[in-house]
């Protein structure tokens, strides 16, 4: 065993496409007001299908943040995480040139549906017109991998390259995989996941999800933790973090936004909430027991929130079983609520927001929630002032994967 | 906590013949499994060849439910995944399912499903505006690919980490890159890993046409796949999948499993170079190759079969054969490296997993596959390609490389098990 201390992955940038913000900062203003943005679909060819709710990312300009060239082969999606990648970079101060060392800087993103709407156009070329017709960006466009290539060979990043292509806990095992990678002696991994699933033919896969809302109204469409709790909403964007060995970090004088302490990850099969709670349970002990972290020490807990009854009893019922006693007393929110769950991208935001409620002092809202009928201390109407150490973020996918992450603040030098 | 991974079992879904036997005997004979498409009617492509798998989902025990409605590339994943876990001898009951995890490979996932369905809510790619009433109700299970480690996990009991990676056509080598740092890291035990495809659908051979990348070779396609041949002219598409059984090694002696072998190293770095273009130079591919001797602490000169991405694209095979000699420098040249493209196609996600399980059998049989096809050489490809004829080799370490779009590139090393003479 070797004696040298491990090396720590940290946050040093985060960059946010949102419904509710085009910006870390504009992000932040609008959880920690806890202002709801779920609104009726208002995308082209989308009226008359029976999901009429979703957080969309409106008034993005594509444009200001990403070159043309990159824009004419790339899927919404793409657009999103790149534009979230370069926000990323610049807030950790690495700017968008290729690195001294370009194997020293990797990509990973998570990715749940890939470039429907860019597919979507092909298809109908194809079909309606000829194979002749299909034009050749779509063999880059629109699969999972596209936005983790784009982001690689637009800055020169040659590091470790992942995709992971999971379920929505998918966002949190990208987040793992790359300080995973900035442990074995990757320097920096730009990391995160965006997704852009509000294109017709996206939509009408997504029907089939029995958890999927299809309540008309916005603000009752997504209410996780109530009596009311109906499915959850759909949402497109993302977060984009640089995740960076904690020495290097230091060595270029940036600031030390927070430490990927622990990951956890678990299966336990599609659908079956009630299951959810043993593997989520499982997943927080292991994500503790990476962190070297004791219950106790959980400050915070962004909670998935799916808004399926069984799914958010299983929620809090795992907490009680993994964090004991204090699970009554640790403030619990679910920001989402106000935005959707943009698949993959929805625990990344969520890990955005724990670096930002840490920083801030302040437990954002969970909007549009009043009336908690579970045994948690839910943060509703208001953001909640709290000297916040440690995160718990937990995600559960569709098809079956629990995760749980510990954040930690930038400044706690405990190993 | 560097942990010891061994590979214990391998169960594969090739063009050619279902399950390692025959996988392996197409291998070592070098007969390709290349033809003319028949899963659709490819009138009007460029390409209109593939290797295809004539395989049947009630034949290898898939129940009836799952024949009709999981989609292609996940019954292969299945069927392969049955073979590799009854091979390994593991009783997944008796496993502590908490340390059992699922990774696996998939470029293009759902899509045939997904374009299948396309056309019929689109009323034959006639509307923007969908009509989701003539969809399959389960149509959500081909819309993301984690439906694929989902599937997989169930079946056999995991409740560990399980993935679904998707870095193109590095897929598999990545999925079980992956699954070995699982095992290392100490995260699971036991990890089904491998990969699955089946891509042989309009739009996905549209796509490649736009491009070009695919070898328009339609009347010969037993001799189309020609990689480093200089008459090579583009990949042939193929489907398939492999699965793997990794196994944390001191777990897999406790069972007293039979250990095919070790993964001594995994690696991958991006190109940053075009999302599918490929620099002649090959640098990051060998930087790849190079980390995974370095985890092995392996010199250059102890690898004795490369097994190439060799896809028979012009630019691809140059910049591999540039790679390789780049990390082995002379020994390169008394290096055996063969492409079984050549013979079962190229299936984009599933290949690396395909690849990788060659690998482990060319390990077992103590065998290098060749490379089907290969006749005229090409000035910028010099190294031994092990043309048309397997080749018996003494063998202890083995890599198996790959491309990928988006500018992956990856490496497994495979080595022999610790404790044979060396």
């Amino acid at each position: 065993m070797s004696t040298e201390q491990p090396k720590r992955a940290v946050v040093t940038g985060v960059g946010v496409i949102a419904p509710n913000g085009l910006s870390a900062d504009t992000y932040w203003k609008s959880v920690q007001e806890g202002i709801g943005v779920l609104d009726r679909i208002t995308r082209e060819g989308c009226e008359h299908l029976p999901l009429k709710v979703a957080g969309e990312v409106r008034s993005f300009d594509a444009s200001t943040l990403i070159e043309d060239r990159f824009l004419v082969q790339t899927d919404r999606f793409s657009h999103y995480a790149m534009a979230a990648a370069s926000l990323a970079l610049d807030d950790a101060g690495l700017g968008r040139d290729a690195p001294e060392d370009p194997f020293s800087v990797g990509v990973v993103t998570a990715a749940g549906s890939g470039g429907g709407e860019f597919g979507q156009r092909e298809l109908q070329k194809l079909w309606g017109q000829g194979s002749k017709f299909v034009g050749p960006y779509q063999s880059i466009a629109w699969f999972y991998a596209a936005s983790t290539g784009q982001i690689s060979i637009r800055s020169g990043f040659k590091g470790p390259c992942g995709v992971v292509a999971s379920d929505e806990a998918g966002g949190l095992d990208a987040l793992a995989h790359a300080a995973r990678a900035v442990r074995r002696g990757t320097g920096a991994v730009v990391v995160g996941a965006a997704e852009a699933p509000l294109a017709p033919y996206s939509m009408v896969c997504q029907l089939g999800y029995p958890e999927l809302s299809t309540v008309e109204e916005p603000d009752r469409a997504y209410r996780p933790f109530t009596a009311g709790a109906s499915g959850f909403v759909p949402a497109e964007g993302g977060a984009v973090l640089v995740v960076e060995d904690e020495d290097r970090a230091r060595d270029r004088g940036t600031a030390v936004r927070a430490v990927v302490a622990g990951h956890g990850a678990t299966f336990t099969g599609a659908s079956r909430w009630a299951e959810s709670r043993e593997g989520l349970a499982r997943a927080i002990r292991v994500a503790l027991d990476e962190a070297g972290c004791a219950p106790e020490e959980i400050d915070v807990v962004f909670a998935d929130a799916l808004g399926v009854p069984e799914a958010d009893r299983a929620e809090a019922l795992a907490l009680a079983d993994a964090l004991g006693a204090h699970a009554a007393r640790v403030p619990v929110t679910a920001p989402k609520t106000g935005i959707g769950r943009a698949y993959c991208g929805a625990p990344v935001l969520d890990v955005a927001a724990a670096v930002l409620a840490m920083e801030h002092g302040l437990v954002p809202p969970t909007p549009n929630v009043f009336d908690v009928c579970h045994d948690i201390d839910l943060v509703v109407s208001r953001a909640r002032p709290a000297d916040l150490r440690t995160a718990l973020v937990l995600s559960r996918g569709l098809m079956g994967s629990n995760a749980a992450l510990v954040v930690r603040r930038g400044d706690e030098t405990a190993r | 906590m560097n942990r010891r991974v061994a590979v214990t079992g391998i169960g594969v879904v090739a063009p050619g013949g279902t399950g390692t036997a025959a996988f392996w005997n197409l291998l070592s004979e070098g007969r390709t499994a290349t033809r003319g498409i028949t899963l659709f009617d490819p009138a009007g492509l460029r390409s209109r060849i593939a290797a295809e798998c004539d395989f049947d989902p009630l034949a290898h025990g898939l129940d009836p439910e799952l024949s009709l409605h999981a989609d292609r590339y996940i019954q292969f994943a299945a069927v392969a995944a049955g073979e590799a876990v009854r091979d390994s001898g593991l009783d997944t009951a008796a496993e502590d399912p908490w340390r059992v995890g699922v990774s696996l490979g998939s470029a293009v996932g759902g899509t045939t499903r997904l374009e299948h369905d396309y056309v019929l809510v689109s009323a034959g790619g006639q509307r923007w505006d969908v009509d989701h009433r003539a969809a399959d109700p389960k149509l959500h299970l081909a819309f993301s690919p984690s439906t694929l480690a989902s599937f997989v996990a169930e079946r056999f009991g995991a409740r560990g980490p399980v993935q679904t990676v998707s870095t193109g056509c590095t897929s598999g080598l990545d999925a079980v890159g992956y699954a070995f740092h699982t095992i290392q890291e100490g995260r699971a035990d036991v990890c089904i890993a491998g990969a699955s495809d089946s891509p042989i659908s309009p739009i996905t051979m549209a796509c490649f046409d736009a491009i070009k990348a695919t070898s328009p070779d339609n009347d010969d396609p037993e001799h189309a796949s020609k990689p480093f041949d200089d008459r090579r002219n583009g990949f042939v598409m193929g489907e398939g999948a492999a699965v793997l059984v990794l196994e944390e090694y001191e777990h897999a002696r406790a069972r007293g499993a039979h250990v095919y072998c070790e993964i001594g190293g995994y690696a991958t770095f991006g190109n940053a170079y075009h999302m599918t273009g490929l620099t002649g130079e090959g640098l990051e591919m060998s930087r790849a190759i190079d980390s995974t001797l370095d985890q092995a602490r392996l010199d250059p000169t102890r690898i004795d079969y490369v097994n190439a991405h060799g896809s028979g694209t012009r630019q691809n095979d140059r910049h591999e054969t540039a790679a390789v000699k780049r990390s082995l420098g002379a020994h390169a040249y008394d290096t055996p490296m063969s492409s079984i493209k050549s013979m079962v196609g190229h299936s984009l996600g599933a290949i690396g997993a395909i690849e990788v399980a060659a690998c482990v059998l060319a390990l077992q049989h103590q065998v290098v596959p060749p490379t089907a096809n290969y006749e005229v050489p090409d000035p910028e490809c010099d190294l031994d390609y092990v043309p048309r004829t397997a080749r018996p080799r003494k063998l202890r370490n083995v890599l198996s490389v790959g491309s990928g779009f988006g500018g992956f590139q990856s490496a497994v090393l495979l080595t022999e098990p610790a404790g044979r003479t060396r």
